[in-house]
């Protein structure tokens, strides 16, 4: 006879008494309103509050370093192949002896640049590297820029700085 | 000679201080208006300009002002001017003869906390309401715009059909104060007789009205924006448009203060002897007239809440509802109320009424009304 049991036969007689006076259930809306005027506001003040947007969130680059303080990156360029909006590009360069300290491989990033107005922010350079050099963070987002001139980050504004180490969950 | 012109001064500076007082108020509603709507729907609302944003009336007011004053080209100019000036006067008109408190005496000279005590107080109160329609309906008319028309002549048919039911609300009142003063009905309600004890019916139909005459949700036809972009004030911008927003919590705060006065006692509170034989008459009369105040505002509260509630009515049920229900209601009630005088007991009169009209239309429903099957 019927599908399921679960249909509900809806009849449109008329409206009883209490549904026409309309009032019980104006007063039954304004208690709802009422228990929302002294419940919590969900707003979030966004740029003085910030959410915090999970682990894995990817927000703005950054080339990390070792625990001594050398460039992970090797300047291989599987980043800017694996980059479907051609926002990376790089210089690679040679390590000279005595600069060890400063570059992990024998082949480092001379220029290493970001535009941010290509990239997608996908992450896919993340995947791509294997020297685990460059990651997009969870914590920080790319700032608003107004001018084209701030569009392109270089190495000065994606290395990251030692006495500021971006660490990410399960990370030792 | 010199009495008189006290006695000018003193009526000037209080109808001066009331009209502070309104502005103020209608200029806060504003603000109050956004905040409440935030807060009922889990919002912060406006808290950008000065601590919690109570300097947003200001930034607001600098808005309207600094906006292009537009006039549109096939416009009646005089008219189109006319309107808002007209909605403002006729707002601001109504308070004269709202009591705010009892008679001070300082410096040995007794004031009137009233503008005017006239002895056809609410038929005033009537007139400019009335009145208030044509600030409406010029306005509409002179923008040369069918949007604006269409707004008008919806708050023109709709005030005249609240009008009546709240005519016949308020003449239950004057059964009971036997005077159209709204002087004579506060002190007919003094120490806690207060009439919405014996007129709960009435109370209901006159706030309904009220509601309705206010242009408020969910009566507010005449300025729907889904419908009629704005209705009468489509075309208005600046300072006009401001004049009828400001013009509308004008009344809502008047009409506030009118319900106060006619059905909760006015500047009536408990302990008002307390702090009379305590801190002396004056502070006494002006605590009431906070009270009144208070009173109003929490009349302006529930309009913003039931804006913030209910959803706009269509206009044939609008029509329906004033026409086919709140008028028989107020007409018995009327019936009822007389009644109860006539055998001295109008409190008694007054529930049992209440009761017997619950029980005559339960016993109509189960006559007449086809059931619901499921």
């Amino acid at each position: 006879m019927k599908l399921s049991n679960r249909t509900k036969v809806m009849e449109q007689g008329e409206m009883t008494l209490a549904e026409r006076m309309y009032l019980p259930a104006i007063v039954g809306g304004m208690a709802t309103t009422l228990k929302h005027f002294f419940s919590k506001p969900v707003t979030i003040r966004y740029p003085e509050q910030k959410r915090y947007l999970g682990p894995i969130f990817r927000g703005q680059h950054i080339l990390k370093k070792d625990e001594e303080g050398a460039e992970r990156c090797t300047a291989c360029g599987l980043c800017a192949v694996a980059c479907p909006a051609e926002a990376i590009s790089m210089v690679a360069a040679e390590r000279k002896s005595g600069e060890e300290k400063l570059y992990r491989e024998e082949k480092y990033a001379k220029v290493y640049e970001v535009n941010m107005l290509r990239c997608i922010f996908c992450g896919l350079c993340e995947e791509a590297c294997p020297k685990e050099a460059i990651f997009l963070r969870h914590d920080t987002m790319v700032p608003v820029f107004n001018s084209r001139d701030e569009v392109i980050y270089g190495k000065d504004k994606l290395v990251e700085k030692m006495d500021h180490r971006y660490l990410r969950e399960g990370w030792k | 000679m010199n009495l008189l012109s006290d006695f000018f001064l003193a009526k000037a500076a209080f109808i001066g201080i009331v009209f502070a007082i309104t502005l103020g108020i209608a200029a806060y509603s504003t603000y109050f208006e956004r905040k409440i709507a935030a807060f009922m729907q889990d919002r912060i609302g406006p808290d950008r300009a000065g601590p919690f944003g109570i300097l947003q009336p200001l930034a607001d007011a600098v808005k309207m002002f600094m906006k292009e004053d537009f006039i549109p080209a096939n416009s009646n100019k005089w008219l189109f001017i006319a309107g808002p000036c007209l909605s403002m006067l006729t707002a601001l008109m109504t308070s004269a003869v709202v009591p705010f408190g009892d008679t001070v005496t300082i410096g040995g000279i007794t004031f009137d906390l009233q503008g005017i005590d006239v002895n056809i107080g609410i038929l005033w109160v009537f007139g400019i309401v009335s009145l208030g329609v044509y600030g409406i309906l010029i306005g509409g008319w002179a923008s040369n715009n069918k949007y604006s028309l269409l707004g008008a002549i919806r708050a023109a048919s709709q005030n005249i059909s609240y009008e009546l039911a709240m005519g016949l609300a308020i003449i239950a009142i004057l059964l009971f104060s036997g005077s159209l003063s709204t002087k004579a009905i506060v002190e007919g309600q003094q120490n806690g007789h207060w009439n919405i004890f014996y007129q709960p019916l009435g109370f209901i139909i006159f706030l309904i009205c009220a509601f309705a005459e206010c242009n408020r949700t969910p009566f507010d036809l005449p300025e729907c924006e889904t419908e009629l972009i704005g209705g009468y004030h489509t075309e208005y911008s600046s300072m006009k448009l401001g004049f009828y927003l400001f013009a509308e919590y004008i009344n809502m705060f008047i009409s506030g203060a009118v319900m106060a006065t006619l059905y909760f006692g006015g500047y009536d509170y408990p302990g008002i002897e307390f702090v009379t034989a305590q801190f002396g008459n004056n502070i006494a009369v002006f605590v009431g007239m906070g009270a009144l105040i208070g009173k109003a505002l929490l009349f302006v509260f529930v309009f913003m809440w039931v804006r913030w509630t209910l959803p706009r009515f269509r206009y044939d049920q609008l029509m329906g509802l004033g026409w086919a229900t709140l008028i028989p209601l107020s007409m018995y009630n009327v019936v009822v109320t007389a009644f109860g005088i006539l055998i001295g007991k109008p409190f008694t009169a007054g529930i049992v009424g209440v009761v017997l009209l619950i029980g005559g239309l339960l016993i109509h429903d189960q006559l007449f009304v086809k059931k619901k099957i499921a």
